[in-house]
């Protein structure tokens, strides 16, 4: 094979991001085209019918349904407050008073001479959709959403859970092959996003969970640990929906690896400013990767980082993305066009690699690198 | 395709799979006057980004065979030369596809354990994978479950609830839940969501009106039609039929690659069931295929109908068990203690996970240690093993007949009675696919089809040799001769005979007295229980032997009835599986099992055993 492999993720300095902010079901856009955003300005919104409770009204107040609208105080339609009375009956001479309240802010909706019964419908639930992201309204889909524009660092992971949140940006860790440990977490975390290094323990995920922390974005995560966390096997990589109280992303893989320099660099360059972070991760044909977004406000115009992949020269950088050297980073340095036995047997395109961290050179096969976009 | 058949002497075509997009050269050699398979290029399947677009693996993988061919066959636009001159471009280009990967569902009911419950057993049945099952009564609010619809992007919905004649307004409204969400399909090129509709048949009209204009609605029988009966045939059936049309094939840029192609695009399953089917036709022979890839493994068959004799062929598609983006779904599937029976040496589980998940993020890379082979292989192992079963709940004597399942045994998913997978009859079992074709040994092929499949009594081992069963399928609906000619010389590798007496017998005692004549001399001796013997034969050579199974064993004709037969060579020879069958019991200590294991695998030359028993040490 003698495409090299990459998985395509996105790192970037400056970027001009459009998202589309849709409503689940019809209702109300609350800004125009033109209007600038922050993540938590609710966008558009729409109403959910309250749930309807039905109370046996004639029966409870000891009169006949076809005199229960005689007892009503309140018309079809009005507003409730919590324990306004809606409804009251008087016997012996006015001496015992039964009187229905409303148990929660509601409406009374309907009044039946029929069945005795009262509806009460319940406060209508309100949907909204937040921007996510700081930015500026470029499009308005009446009815349905807007789609947000933000010039912003961005940084792809190659796999995370949970969905979209927001924090300040933190290094925790010094360098890129620093494990994040729960000494590092602390309650002043909370509301943070935390950047770490090549690997987030059990242990200091749980904490980051207790300090309330918003996101974790890192270099490897270990799958023993995601299986507890979850508290299933993840058959196939569709995760974003995950309630568990923090959002991780995860940049390089399973097991502790090293973040890539270029990442950590720009978490390091944007610390103390606010990111978006999203784990929603679908690893098939039309993949989807999880995200730190680092909006900015004013935009200097920059290119897009454009991604070169496939190509394999002399002096390329690349990393290695199998064992026995998973994980390690080096510049190409023969490309051998015949095919070569393995120590595994298999015969395969190879590449020899001189590694960044003690110059040795190894022979690995072509599949197994990824090209470290520069 | 204008071209007339005896025009045709160079062929290109490319198989774009889930993970790799492999390509072979076909060329008709006019001084032994007939067609072969000439060279293979490979490449990465380019669906996800920052290419997206199918086309570019492609490319790649042509450019490769140019490049090891010698043969130019892209032009400067790059373009797939289709005008013929002597040392340039093609006749034809054809093509399968696969790269859509697996089959991701949604299934929705009116009650969560009761209809809800019956269509998920139907989607997992049609060995798809269910990301969330949506009922009316699974306490979330409308607006969630339409974004989680919208957030997932499920490639088919199973819409079932109500008995027949039961609840209206709950189907209706599931069914406008779906409509509100809108779904699109994942790739979103050319067609509309499939969703099959499989409730209470008063309110397919209703359905019907709500979803028509939207999706690609098909409507088969109730799932379960009354409270103590489901009928999952019809709903199983359909899931796998349209996942086949319409789900599979698809990936970014699949329409360019239509227009590029000189005959329809063939899902690779469709390809190689018909080369199977073939193979069993011209030799009127019972046999097994299988295909595991990145995404999904299909298991096809062609066995004989016990009441008339005449061949019934079945496929099914496992849309959740492959060896790249479906790799950890076997690990959940078969769990960790069954991939760790076939591994000879101590792994650290810890390891083994992260191993396992880092080969379905970077799908595309390959085993350089002998370490990391024996572990792909077990997994391997447990996909084929998996998949097989499935297989055989599914193929029945007649498409459309169903076994009802009664409330009773609703919760049976193991029951494969009815089946027409008969182990015993089987005279040929073919391999292929990526871990199967490309295996360093020949030896490992016949070892994981072994221990997956467990053929019973005498049964030839076959893989395609470097994968192009999908290729040739293909090519057989546009020159059938190119297609025969080249399966024969050159995609079917024969492995040897596989001998493996019925029956369980106690550890150690006598299984099978053999006897067999092969060229070289007379082997004779005593099989026992728990062993394994490896007996060289070359290909195209046979032997005559006498089998003689011992006590309760049984090789087909009946417990401890002799065999006298022919056995056929391969390129690994006559294997005796004494192992029995069902397969004897691992034990339950570590140390144990792995010298077992280890002693089948040196019999069997499986792998380098220096370095192998190195690992365990290591």
């Amino acid at each position: 094979m003698a495409h090299a492999y990459t998985p395509g993720l996105k790192v970037s300095s400056k970027i001009r991001l459009q998202k589309r902010r849709i409503l689940p079901l019809k209702g109300e856009v609350t800004v125009k085209v033109g209007d600038m955003v922050e993540s938590e300005t609710v966008v558009a919104r729409t109403e959910l019918p309250g749930k309807v409770t039905p109370v046996n009204a004639a029966n409870i107040l000891g009169v006949p349904a076809t005199d229960l609208m005689n007892y009503v105080l309140k018309k079809e339609g009005e507003m409730l407050k919590k324990g306004e009375s809606y409804a009251l009956a008087k016997s012996f001479f006015g001496l015992f008073k039964t009187t229905l309240r409303a148990p929660d802010e509601c409406m009374l909706e309907s009044v039946s001479n029929i069945t005795g019964k009262i509806l009460l419908r319940s406060k209508p639930l309100p949907v909204e959709v937040k921007a996510y992201i700081e930015g500026k309204i470029i499009e308005v889909i009446p009815r349905e959403g807007v789609v947000v524009e933000s010039w912003a660092a961005f940084a792809q992971g190659i796999f995370g859970i949970g969905g979209e949140t927001n924090g300040i940006l933190k290094m925790v860790c010094n360098a890129p092959d620093e494990p994040l440990t729960p000494e590092k977490i602390s309650a002043e975390d909370a509301g943070h996003v935390l950047v770490g290094g090549s690997i987030v323990t059990a242990a200091a995920l749980k904490k980051a969970i207790e300090h309330n922390v918003k996101a974790i974005v890192v270099g490897g995560f270990d799958d023993q640990d995601l299986r507890n966390f979850l508290g299933y096997d993840l058959g196939v990589a569709i995760t974003g929906s995950e309630d568990k109280g923090i959002t991780l992303m995860v940049t390089e893989g399973f097991g502790p690896i090293p973040m890539a320099y270029r990442t950590f660099e720009l978490m390091q360059k944007h610390q103390g400013q606010k990111a978006c972070v999203n784990g929603a991760t679908q690893i098939r044909a039309g993949v989807i990767r999880p995200e730190v977004v680092i909006p900015m406000r004013e935009s200097e115009l920059s290119e897009e980082l454009h991604v070169e992949a496939g190509s394999l020269k002399p002096g390329t950088p690349i990393r290695i993305i199998r064992e026995p050297y998973f994980g390690m980073l080096g510049k190409v340095t023969e490309l051998p066009s015949a095919l070569l036995k393995l120590e595994s047997e298999t015969k395969a395109r190879v590449l020899k690699v001189q590694f960044d961290s003690n110059n040795e050179i190894a022979t690995v096969p072509r599949a197994n690198v990824e090209i470290l976009e520069t | 395709m204008n071209k007339k058949p005896e025009d045709i002497k160079v062929i290109i075509a490319t198989d774009c799979g889930s993970t790799t997009t492999k390509a072979i050269l076909i060329q008709y050699d006019e001084e032994k006057g007939e067609y072969r398979q000439t060279h293979r290029g490979e490449a990465p399947t380019t669906v996800e980004a920052p290419f997206e677009d199918v086309t570019k693996g492609v490319l790649n993988s042509v450019q490769e065979l140019a490049e090891l061919s010698g043969r130019e066959l892209l032009d400067e636009d790059n373009r797939i030369i289709k005008e013929r001159t002597e040392n340039r471009g093609a006749d034809i280009y054809i093509s399968t596809s696969s790269a859509g990967g697996g089959l991701q569902m949604m299934v929705a009911g009116v009650v969560r354990s009761m209809t809800a419950e019956s269509a998920e057993r139907a989607a997992l049945g049609a060995g798809a994978i269910v990301m969330d099952v949506i009922a009316s009564n699974d306490h979330r609010l409308p607006h969630e479950q339409i974004e989680r619809i919208r957030q997932l992007r499920p490639d088919m919905i199973l819409l079932s609830g109500g008995i027949d004649g039961g609840t209206l307004s709950h189907v209706v409204e599931l069914a406008e839940l779906i409509s509100a969400a809108d779904p699109k399909p994942r790739l979103g090129i050319g067609y509309k969501l499939p969703i099959i509709y499989a409730g209470n048949k008063d309110a397919r009209e209703n359905v019907s009106g709500t979803l028509e204009e939207k999706v690609d609605l098909v409507i088969v029988d109730n799932l379960r039609p009354v409270l103590e009966r489901e009928n999952l045939g019809p709903a199983r059936d359909k899931i796998h039929d349209m996942f086949m049309e319409h789900v599979m094939q698809q990936a970014p840029g699949y329409k360019t690659l239509m227009s590029w192609t000189d005959a329809p695009i063939m899902p690779t399953p469709g390809a190689v069931g018909a080369i199977i089917e073939r193979v069993a036709k011209l030799n009127d022979i019972e046999v097994v295929g299988v295909d595991i890839g990145g995404a999904t493994t299909d298991v096809f068959s062609v066995f004989k109908d016990p009441e008339d004799e005449k061949p019934v062929f079945n496929r099914t598609v496992s849309a959740n068990l492959g060896m790249s983006y479906s790799i950890s779904n076997v690990l959940a599937e078969a769990s960790l203690p069954n991939i760790s029976r076939w591994i000879p040496f101590p792994i650290d589980e810890r390891k083994l996970r992260n191993q396992i998940k880092n080969k379905m993020i970077r799908p595309t890379t390959i085993p350089q240690t002998l370490e990391s082979l024996v572990i792909e292989q077990a997994i391997a192992r447990e996909a084929l093993r998996l998949a097989f079963i499935q297989h055989k709940a599914f193929a029945t004597t007649l498409k459309g007949v169903q076994k009802q399942r009664t409330i009773a045994d609703a919760f049976d998913q193991s029951g494969t009675e009815g089946t027409i997978v008969n182990m015993m009859n089987l005279n040929l079992l073919v391999g292929s696919g990526g871990v199967l074709s490309h295996a360093p040994r020949r030896n490992q092929s016949a070892m994981m089809m072994m221990d997956a499949f467990r053929p019973e009594g005498i049964t030839r081992l076959a893989v395609d040799s470097i994968f192009m069963m999908p290729h040739l399928g293909v090519l057989s609906e546009v020159h059938s001769q190119a297609a025969t000619e080249v399966f024969l010389k050159d995609c079917l590798i024969f492995l040897g005979t596989c001998v493996a007496p019925v029956g369980q017998i106690k550890q150690g005692k006598d299984v099978m007295k053999y006897s067999i004549n092969f060229p070289t001399g007379t082997e004779e001796g005593m099989l026992k229980q728990g062993e394994m013997k490896l007996f060289k034969l070359g290909v195209g050579e046979e032997a005559e032997a006498v089998f003689e199974p011992q006590g309760k064993a049984d090789l087909g004709e009946g417990k401890g009835s002799k065999v006298e037969t022919i056995v056929h060579g391969g390129v690994v020879g006559i294997i005796l599986d004494g192992r029995g069958r069902p397969l004897m019991t691992v034990p339950d200590d570590k140390d144990a099992r792995i010298e077992q294991m280890l002693g089948w695998l040196e019999n069997l030359g499986v792998y380098n055993m220096e370095e192998l028993r190195a690992l365990g040490k290591a």
